[in-house]
C-alpha cells in the first residue's frame, strides 16, 4: 500500500507559448486535507483540471492507492472515486436538490426513477456529516452556502474519497466559512482525503496538514503547516517578502461628490441612500449577489429603469442623463469585468485608452481618427503606469496579462481625472504585484481629492482600502461603518443579514 | 523581434482562405467523378480556368462579380459591427425592383441622371428594408437573422406583386425589359473585353463595387464612425459600457448594408443583359452568395473584391462544363459544395493560428 491515495508525479502541461504546469509533484494521505496554494495563474486550475482529465498532461503520472490510472474525463474521474466541488458550482438551477444530487448516478426500477432509496441514502449522509439540507426544494431558491452542501453532498453520494474544494470560501460570508470548515475538519476526520485549493493563509493556517506551494507553473515546495508561517507560505508562494499592509495617510475629507437618494430597481435594490466625499474611500461590501452590481450599473447608467429621488454629482442630478453624458460629467468607472465591459479585446492597447474620448476633439478631426495622436496618448499612459507591453501601444489587449489589462483600465479611467472614481472589484484574479500597485493608485486619487467609490468581496480588501464602509444585504444598505473601528467578524454578521444598524444611524 | 512568416496575419489569412478553397474544389472534383469519371478533369479544368481563357470571358467574370462583390461587402460591413445581415437578399431585390421601375417609367429624365437616380433609390430602399430588422434588433430584441429571413420573403413576394401590378411583360412572364438609356454605360469597355465573335457586357458597375470597396474601408478603418461601429460589433457591452449608443449604430449599420446590398440590386438588372426580374417563388441567390464571398475574403474589403471574382469565375466556368455532358444540377451541387465550403474558412483559420502561430503571452508578462 502506497503511502499515497493520490500522487501526481512530474506533471507538465504546456499550452502554445506558456508552461502552464513544470512538472509538479503533489501526494495526498489518506484522510489528511491538504493545501494547494498559488496566486492566480500560478497553474493551479490547470493542475485539477488535469487531474478531472479534461486536459491531457504532456508528461508525468497520476497514481491513486500507488496504482497508475489514466483519466481522460469527469466520469473516469468519478470511478476513482475523485469528486469536486467546483469554484462555480455545476448545479442545474431549476432542478431540486434531491435531482441534483442523483444526477448522472440515477437509480432506475423498470426504466422508472427510484428517487425513494435514493432519498434515504442521502438522509442518512445528511445526518451523518450534519449537512442538513432540504431535499424537495429547487437549487435557485436556496442561498450559496446551501449549495455549496449540495455539491459536497453530491460527492458523498458518489462515494467519492479524494475531495477537492477549489477556492471554496470565496463566496461564503466569515460564519459560513467557519462551519465550511468544520464539515471539511468533519469529513476528514471520518477517513476522506482533501485537496484544498486556495490563496488564503489564514485558512490554510487553520485547518490544512500540508501545503503544497506552487509559483507560475512551478513547484516550490511542499510544507509541514504547522511549522510553516503565514510569512513564510506568503513568500513561497509570491517568491519574495511582501507587506500584507496597506499604508495610507489620514483622509482628508472635502465636500460630497456623489449623493444617492431613495434608489430603488425591481427587487434588487431596496430604497438605497448614501453620500460619497471627496478624499474618501467608501466601500460596498457584501456577498457577490446582493445588489452591488446593480448599484453601480444605476448609478454609471447601464441600467435605466431604476426608481431614485436623486443621483447627484456634485450639483447635478445625472439619473435621467445618458451613459456619455454620465461620463463627461466626470465619472470614472473600472468595472467589474474588465474583459466584458472594460475593453474591446480586439482593438489594440491605444484604441482601448481613448474608448469614451475617441469623439472629442483631441483624437476626432471631422469625423477622422487622429491615428498619430492616438497612438502617442496611448504611449504616455504606458510609461505613467508602467503597463508592460511587447509592442507598445499596438500591442494586441488580447494578449496582455490581466494585471496589464487592469492597468490599461486604470489609466485611461484615472487619466479621465474623474471627480468620481468607481472600482468594483478591481483586483480580481491578479498577483500580489499587481494588486499593490492598484491599491496604491487608488489611494493617490484619494489623497488627490477625488471620491473613491469601491466595491469589493475581499474582506481584507475591504478593511485595507476602505475609510468607510457600507455593507450591502439583499438589496440593502444594512451597516454604515468605520473602517477604523470594525472587522472581519462584525462585518459577517452584517453581510449574513443577522445583523442590522438601525435606521438612524444610516 | 523576428518576424516569422507564420506570425504574420495577413498570411494566416490568405493560407485559410486558399485551403478551404482548395478542399472545396476537392470535393467539387469528386462529384464531377462520381457523375462522369471520364468527362471530370476536362469539366474540372474548365471550371476553374474558363473565366480567364479570353478577354471576354474575364469582362464576363467582372459582370458577374459587380453584384456579389456588393453583396459580400454588404455581409461583410454588417458583420464587422457584430450583425450578421442575411437579409441581403431581400434588399438586394428590392433595390433591383425600384431601379428596373425608374429605369422604366423616369424616361423623361435624361439618361445619365436616371442611372444614378435608379442606383440612389435602389441604395435607399434597400436601406429602408435592412432598416426593419435592425430597428428591430435593437429596440425589440428581435434576433436580426430571423427578421431578416422574414424580411427576405416579404421583399420577394412584395416585389412580385408589384411587377405584375405595375412592369409585368405579359408575354414572357418577367418585368419588362429597361430602355437601353437606363442601363450602365460601358465607358469603351467593351473594346478591352471581347473576342472575335462578340464583346462581354462588363459596364462601370464593377468600377462602382471597388469605389464602394474603398469608401468601406476608410469609413471601418479610418473614422470615428467606424471606430464606433465596431466597438459595438467586437464587444457591445464595453461599447455601452463607454457610452457608445449601440442601438443607433445598429439600425444604421444594417441601413448601410441594407443600401449596399440595393445597389448590388440596382448594378444587376441595369447591366444591359437583357436580364428581367422573374416571377418566381425563389429568394434571389445574390444575397447568399455574398455571405460565401465575404467569408471568403475575411470580410475585408479588398479580400471581398478577390473573392468576388474568383467565385464569379467558378460560376461562368461551371455553366460552361454543360459542354461536356454535365446536367445543370450536377454543375449546381458542385459550386454550391465548393461555395459552401468558402464558409467555413474563419474555422481554419483559428485551427491554423492556434497550430502554428506562437501566443504572444509569454513576450508580455
Amino acid at each position: 500500500m502506497s503511502k499515497y491515495i493520490l500522487e501526481m508525479r512530474e506533471i507538465r502541461k504546456e499550452f502554445p507559448g506558456i508552461v502552464a504546469c513544470d512538472n509538479i509533484t503533489i501526494g495526498l494521505k489518506k484522510g489528511e486535507i491538504h493545501a494547494l496554494l498559488g496566486e492566480n495563474g500560478a497553474g493551479k486550475s490547470t493542475l485539477m483540471s488535469i487531474l478531472f482529465g479534461l486536459y491531457k498532461p504532456d508528461k508525468g503520472e497520476i497514481l491513486i492507492n500507488g496504482k497508475n490510472v489514466k483519466i481522460t474525463g469527469p466520469v473516469e474521474a468519478n470511478i476513482n472515486k475523485i469528486g469536486m466541488v467546483h469554484q462555480h458550482f455545476k448545479l442545474i438551477h431549476n432542478f431540486t436538490v434531491l435531482e441534483n444530487i442523483i444526477l448522472g448516478v440515477e437509480q432506475t426500477k423498470n426504466g422508472i426513477l427510484d428517487m425513494n432509496e435514493a432519498r434515504n441514502r442521502i438522509k442518512d449522509l445528511s445526518d451523518k456529516y450534519g449537512l442538513n439540507i432540504e431535499l424537495n426544494v429547487k437549487i435557485k431558491d436556496i442561498s450559496v452556502s446551501m449549495q455549496q452542501k449540495v455539491e459536497i453532498i453530491k460527492m458523498l453520494y458518489r462515494e467519492n474519497e479524494i475531495l477537492i474544494f477549489d477556492e471554496p470560501t470565496a463566496v461564503l460570508t466569515p460564519q459560513e466559512i467557519e462551519s465550511l470548515m468544520k464539515t471539511m475538519q468533519y469529513l476528514a476526520k471520518e477517513g476522506k482525503s482533501i485537496l484544498f485549493i486556495t490563496h488564503k493563509l489564514d485558512e490554510i493556517k487553520q485547518i490544512a496538514d500540508n501545503c503544497t506551494v506552487i509559483r507560475k507553473g512551478k513547484f516550490i515546495d511542499t510544507v509541514n503547516v504547522s511549522t510553516t508561517s503565514k510569512e513564510e507560505l506568503s513568500e513561497l508562494m509570491v517568491g519574495r517578502k511582501v507587506s500584507l499592509d496597506i499604508s495610507k495617510n489620514e483622509a482628508k475629507i472635502g465636500d460630497t461628490i456623489l449623493d444617492v437618494k431613495n434608489l430603488s430597481f425591481k427587487n434588487k435594490l431596496k430604497n438605497i441612500s448614501f453620500k460619497v466625499k471627496s478624499g474618501e474611500i467608501l466601500c460596498i461590501a457584501g456577498i457577490d449577489g446582493n445588489g452591488q452590481t446593480e448599484l453601480i450599473e444605476a448609478i454609471t447608467g447601464l441600467i435605466k429603469d431604476y426608481n431614485c429621488e436623486h443621483i447627484k454629482l456634485k450639483n447635478t442630478d445625472i439619473s435621467k442623463l445618458s451613459i456619455r453624458n454620465r461620463i463627461e460629467q466626470q465619472i470614472g468607472h473600472i468595472p467589474e469585468d474588465r474583459q466584458k465591459h472594460g475593453l474591446v479585446l480586439e482593438y489594440d492597447l491605444a484604441y482601448n485608452t481613448i474608448l469614451q474620448t475617441y469623439y472629442t476633439k483631441r483624437f476626432n478631426k471631422k469625423g477622422f481618427l487622429k491615428k498619430s495622436d492616438i497612438y502617442k496618448f496611448a504611449d504616455t499612459l504606458i510609461k505613467r503606469f508602467d503597463i508592460r507591453t511587447s509592442k507598445g501601444a499596438t500591442t494586441s489587449t488580447r494578449s496582455m496579462s490581466g494585471g496589464n489589462q487592469q492597468k490599461i483600465i486604470l489609466a485611461r479611467e484615472i487619466d479621465r481625472e474623474p471627480e468620481l472614481l468607481i472600482a468594483v472589484q478591481p483586483t480580481r484574479g491578479l498577483d500580489v504585484g499587481a494588486i499593490e500597485y492598484i491599491h496604491k493608485q487608488i489611494i493617490e486619487q484619494r489623497d488627490s481629492g477625488r471620491a473613491v467609490l469601491l466595491v469589493s468581496l475581499e474582506l481584507e480588501e475591504v478593511l485595507n482600502l476602505s475609510d468607510r464602509i457600507l455593507v450591502m444585504y439583499e438589496g440593502e444598505i444594512v451597516a454604515n461603518l468605520n473602517s477604523k473601528d470594525t472587522n472581519f467578524k462584525e462585518l459577517g454578521l452584517y453581510m449574513a443579514g443577522s445583523k442590522k444598524q438601525s435606521v438612524e444611524v444610516l | 523581434m523576428k518576424k516569422y512568416i507564420f506570425k504574420s496575419e495577413n498570411f494566416l489569412d490568405f493560407l485559410s482562405s486558399l485551403f478551404v478553397i482548395f478542399v472545396g474544389l476537392l470535393i467539387g472534383f469528386v462529384i464531377l467523378l462520381i457523375s462522369n469519371s471520364s468527362a471530370a478533369p476536362n469539366a474540372f479544368l474548365t471550371i476553374l480556368t474558363f473565366g480567364y481563357t479570353s478577354m471576354r470571358n474575364m469582362g464576363d467574370v467582372l459582370l458577374l462579380a459587380t453584384p456579389i462583390i456588393l453583396t459580400g461587402l454588404s455581409v461583410a460591413f454588417s458583420f464587422k459591427t457584430g450583425l450578421f445581415n442575411i437579409g441581403a437578399s431581400g434588399q438586394f431585390t428590392v433595390g433591383a425592383f425600384l431601379a428596373i421601375y425608374i429605369g422604366i417609367n423616369a424616361t423623361d429624365i435624361p439618361s445619365g441622371l436616371r442611372i444614378i437616380l435608379s442606383i440612389l433609390v435602389a441604395a435607399i430602399g434597400g436601406a429602408l428594408w435592412g432598416a426593419i430588422p435592425g430597428f428591430l434588433k435593437a429596440y425589440r430584441n428581435v434576433h436580426e437573422v430571423i427578421s431578416c429571413i422574414m424580411t427576405n420573403y416579404i421583399a420577394m413576394f412584395l416585389v412580385n406583386y408589384l411587377i405584375i401590378t405595375n412592369i409585368l411583360d405579359t408575354g414572357r412572364g418577367t418585368s419588362l425589359p429597361v430602355p437601353a438609356s437606363s442601363n450602365l454605360p460601358t465607358w469603351g469597355l467593351e473594346h478591352i473585353f471581347r473576342d472575335n465573335l462578340r464583346a462581354s457586357h462588363v459596364n462601370i458597375g464593377f468600377f462602382i463595387a471597388i469605389v464602394i470597396a474603398i469608401v468601406l474601408y476608410i469609413v471601418l478603418e479610418k473614422t470615428v464612425f467606424g471606430y464606433e461601429l465596431k466597438a459595438g460589433g467586437f464587444n457591445k457591452n464595453a461599447a455601452d459600457y463607454a457610452g457608445i449608443s449601440g442601438n443607433k449604430n445598429m439600425v444604421l449599420s444594417m441601413m448601410i448594408s441594407g443600401s449596399i446590398a440595393g445597389i448590388a440590386g440596382a448594378l444587376n438588372y441595369l447591366a444591359g443583359t437583357g436580364l428581367s426580374m422573374s416571377i418566381v417563388d425563389n429568394l434571389s441567390m445574390e444575397g447568399f452568395t455574398g455571405i460565401s464571398v465575404a467569408f471568403l475574403g475575411l470580410n475585408h474589403p479588398v479580400g471581398i473584391i478577390f473573392s468576388g471574382i474568383f467565385v464569379s469565375s467558378l460560376f461562368l466556368g461551371g455553366a460552361r462544363t454543360q459542354i461536356f455532358g454535365f446536367s445543370v444540377e450536377i454543375v449546381e451541387i458542385v459550386m454550391s459544395v465548393i461555395i459552401y465550403f468558402c464558409s467555413f474558412v474563419f474555422l481554419v483559420k483559428t485551427f491554423l493560428s492556434k497550430n502554428f502561430k506562437k501566443s504572444e503571452k509569454e513576450e508580455v508578462l
